[in-house]
């Protein structure tokens, strides 16, 4: 006998349509699985067997040959035990074939047949409805989260045996618990934390609102990390669709918190011994990395100079096109990174300039800092703010403003740039091509002049210019200008990065 | 292009080139020191060096190496001591060089030596503040229309030569190998910078590489062109101790910028002082002991709208980061603005660690 079962398998953070096909003929007890399975699905076969017959279940002893198709497509992970299970009892005559027609199946078995939650669920119910299918089975842990797509019966279940008494329709399927997905969760790192850090906030405040990335410098302590952390909270919030594509990708890397829609932006801060694989995502899967998971949030790099050469250069693409592709034999899998990125250093290797007189590095280690930080990035960070130690008074006093403060700032700022660049395919003001700089950027004569003379001072170097004039731009939107300024100009060659053309005598 | 060098001075530079690893070994061996090799007649210096150098096939005293093309396919000139253009202070140096390889050209270099010229030098290693005192005083003795000379080693060398060229051309690098090969590599761009608007210059012809016992002696030439030497910072046995030495022995002036008594790159400059060199501040104590107290002045800055002069002197007051001024309850972005101005005025610097250095004067 023969039958057929529906379900996905995640390729980057995509569902793709897999069909397992289970043919149970008389011959040498046997359980075969072919069509590109992976160790891992293989394996499957031993949880299945026990599964079945741990629910009372037959498990048939003659030949058993499942095939995964399309066999193109490399099957990795555990949620094809659910599909080989159903596949079996379907064509062993213990549920009807023709009640799998219209449903999916996705999860992990244990040995007792209980089903547990697995990865990448909410992609594989956008799968389900977009082959318009009418239901999806689940583990019920991850039902709330395949149910934010809508559109799909969700079946959330906790047994194989119910699985069978749902989709041979003699029982219904069970009710899901109201998914509360409040869009925005008011973030618990805000900026009412941070005492007497203007200049930092300022920077950060810019950053956020031209979408810059932004290296904090400053000796140990000083609140870098704690401000950071803030940069997600006032970024404006993630939009319905975005919220969704967070939670897929979460989901999908198995990070995501069970039954609910991420509605933060993400804030990655990975470890500075990372590797380039486990910054863009690598392995068999291949399963996204840290760039994937900070898309649409925050990518915090705190102690830059101390990553390895390969993590930051693999790094390049990503920050570039917002997104990496990864090739594994003849698949390429696609993963978004449209991240923002936030650097965070010591100003030189004894950590104390600007501290006092406290500093005990000579000429040669600070070259040396500098080099190890104008490596690959060096062309996409906008912005350079020191942060100092605050003073005691202002660390007891009241903090200077709020996220929400600074957030509405961003917001407006946002709206001019999304009006100005209607229809360029570009964003906002980190993004401005060259030909969009000249357009939406033009200085008057004395902003021109200051541009010119730092060039002249070798302080600047031409890529420099464009990226001074990126974050002019958006100072004057800030302001609520449409002209940049020579203010504007000021400000940004204040706060810009100087690790690209150092002066002549560096 | 007239020749600036006869041929037997040619090939005596030539000699020079190929006998440098056996002047290395020889200073290595303490059988001699460089600068008196190089005081010896060809002959004479050959059988000094017999012993580093090892039984010579028979025609290799003949042979030259391809100077003249190798001097035409760079841009390096030679000017022998028997060239009329020959700088005269350079015939002060104990065994002044047979040649000197310019890059730049023979008459910028007289141009930029006809008025005094002041060697700056110092250590490598130098601090923040020590290369903000070279940049400066390179600054201001360049817009005071005098040559600046030194080494173009890092540290207070490079920023010497860099700060001369923010206000004007007037800045000569003495190399320790030859003048076409930007010794240390990593001041590639700087050198291009000095040799297109300045002069680049060298004892040694175009292609020879920078010998240990030639740092030392290409000390004599900075100082013998220069009418003072002014050393910034310089821990005890720096070379650039031993440019102020070679000054005072041939007479010249001899400058120190004192530093913290307990900071040991202060200690030559000091010592220095401490022994009756000028006491260097700024440019103007330069100028007074060049050319007499009171006879020149350091370029006076133009005045500077209020707000900007206000920013300056709370930084040289010691508000000296964008910090500690918004600390003190100014407004931001007119601060952010006003530190941009002024770095772009050459008023100030932006030092590592984000804190300003307010240019002196
Ligand atoms: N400006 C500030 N306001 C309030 N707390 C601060 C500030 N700066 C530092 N802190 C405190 O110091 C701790 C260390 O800061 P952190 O962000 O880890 O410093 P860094 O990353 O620069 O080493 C923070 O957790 C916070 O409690
Ligand atoms: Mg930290």
């Amino acid at each position: 006998m023969f039958a057929r079962v529906r379900t996905f398998v995640i390729e980057g953070v995509q569902p793709r349509p897999v069909f397992v096909e289970v043919d149970v003929r008389s011959g040498l007890p046997a359980f075969t699985v072919v069509g590109l399975a992976d160790a891992g699905v293989r394996e499957a076969r031993e949880r299945v067997r026990a599964a079945l017959l741990n629910s009372d279940f037959e498990f048939p002893l003659r030949r058993i040959t499942a095939n995964l198709a399309p066999a193109h497509l490399r099957k990795v992970g555990a949620g094809f035990d659910l599909a080989l299970a159903a596949g079996v009892l379907a064509a062993s005559g213990q549920l009807d074939p023709e009640a799998l027609d219209r449903w999916a199946v996705f999860g992990e078995l244990s040995l007792a047949g209980e089903l547990r939650g697995c990865r990448g669920v909410l992609a594989v119910a956008e799968g389900a409805r977009r082959a318009r299918l009418h239901g999806l089975v689940v583990p019920r842990s991850r039902a709330r989260e395949a149910a934010l797509v809508g559109g799909v019966v969700v079946a959330g279940m906790e047994h194989l045996r119910e699985v069978r008494d749902v989709l041979a329709g003699s029982r219904p399927a069970p009710r899901l618990p109201p998914s509360r997905d409040a869009l925005a969760t008011p973030s618990e790192h805000d900026l009412a934390d941070v005492h007497g850090q203007e200049a930092a906030v300022k920077a950060l405040a810019l950053a956020a609102a031209g979408g810059h990335n932004i290296l904090l410098e400053g000796p140990p302590g000083t609140g870098k990390t704690m401000l950071a952390r803030r940069l997600p909270s006032i970024l404006p919030p993630l939009t319905r669709e975005e919220a969704l594509e967070v939670t897929r990708i979460h989901s999908v890397a198995g990070v995501a918190p069970a039954g609910g829609l991420v509605c933060s932006r993400p804030f990655r801060a990975p470890h500075h011994t990372i590797s380039a694989s486990g910054m863009i995502g690598g392995g068999a899967g291949p399963a996204p990395g840290e760039a994937t998971l900070a898309h649409l949030g925050v990518l915090f790099l705190d102690e830059l100079s101390e990553f390895s050469r390969p993590a930051l250069e693999a790094l390049r693409q990503p920050l570039e096109d917002g997104v990496v592709t990864i090739v594994r034999g003849q698949r390429a899998a696609h993963f978004p990174t449209a991240f923002q990125l936030v650097g965070a250093t010591n100003p030189c290797p004894c950590g104390m300039a600007g501290v006092e007189d406290r500093c005990s590095c000579a000429e040669p280690d600070l070259a040396r800092h500098r080099r190890r930080l104008s490596g690959p990035l060096v062309d996409r960070l906008d912005l350079l703010v020191n942060v100092a130690r605050p003073a005691v008074a202002t660390i007891s006093g009241p903090s200077a403003t709020t996220s929400a403060a600074v957030r509405e700032a961003v917001l407006a700022a946002r709206e001019r740039q999304l009006r100005r660049l209607a229809g360029t395919g570009v964003g906002c003001n980190a993004r401005l091509t060259p030909a969009l700089v000249r357009r939406h950027a033009r200085l008057d004569a004395r902003g021109q002049h200051r541009i010119e003379r730092a060039y002249d001072l070798g302080g600047l170097s031409a890529r420099g210019v464009l990226r001074v004039l990126r974050v002019a731009r958006t100072a004057a939107d800030m302001a609520g200008r449409d002209r940049v300024t020579d203010g504007d100009v000021l400000v940004a060659l204040s706060l810009r990065q100087r690790f690209e053309a150092a002066p002549l005598a560096a | 292009m007239s020749a600036g060098a006869c041929e037997r001075c040619l090939r005596r530079s030539a000699l020079i080139a190929r006998l440098a690893g056996g002047i290395e070994l020889a200073e290595r061996r303490r059988r001699g020191c460089a600068v008196d090799l190089l005081g010896l007649d060809d002959d004479a210096l050959m059988r000094a060096l017999d012993a580093e150098l090892g039984p010579r096939s028979p025609d290799e005293h003949e042979r030259e190496p391809s100077l003249r093309r190798s001097a035409n396919g760079t841009a390096a000139e030679p000017l022998c001591r028997h060239d009329s253009r020959y700088p005269a202070s350079l015939t002060d140096a104990p065994s002044p060089p047979t040649v000197l390889w310019v890059v730049g050209g023979i008459a910028r270099l007289r141009a930029l030596l006809a008025g005094s010229a002041v060697a700056v030098v110092g250590a490598r290693a130098a601090s923040a503040y020590g290369l903000e005192v070279a940049r400066v005083l390179g600054a201001e003795l360049a817009s005071a229309g005098v040559t600046t000379i030194s080494g173009m080693a890092f540290g207070i060398d490079a920023a010497v030569h860099a700060g001369s060229l923010e206000r004007a051309d007037t800045t000569i690098a003495v190399l320790a190998g030859g003048p076409d090969r930007p010794y240390p590599k990593a001041k590639q761009r700087l050198h291009t910078e000095i040799a297109r608007r300045g002069c680049v210059v060298s004892e040694l012809p175009p292609g020879t590489r920078s010998w240990r016992w030639a740092f030392p002696a290409r000390n004599r030439i900075i100082a013998s062109l220069a009418a003072m030497s002014v050393v910034v910072e310089a821990a005890e046995g720096s070379g650039a101790l031993i440019t102020a030495r070679h000054a005072r022995e041939i007479g010249r002036d001899v400058g120190g910028v004192p530093g913290r008594v307990t900071s040991p790159l202060a200690a030559g400059p000091n010592a220095l002082v401490a022994d009756g060199a000028a006491l260097v501040r700024d440019a103007q104590d330069v100028l007074d002991a060049v050319f007499g107290a009171g006879m020149r002045h350091a370029g006076e800055s133009p005045p500077l709208a209020p707000e900007l002069a206000g920013l300056l002197s709370a930084v040289a007051d010691g508000c000296d980061s964008l910090h500690a001024l918004l600390a003190t309850g100014r407004e931001i972005d007119a601060t952010l603005a006003g530190l941009a101005e002024l770095e772009l005025l050459g008023r100030l610097r932006r030092g590592p660690g984000g804190r300003y250095v307010a240019a002196l004067g």
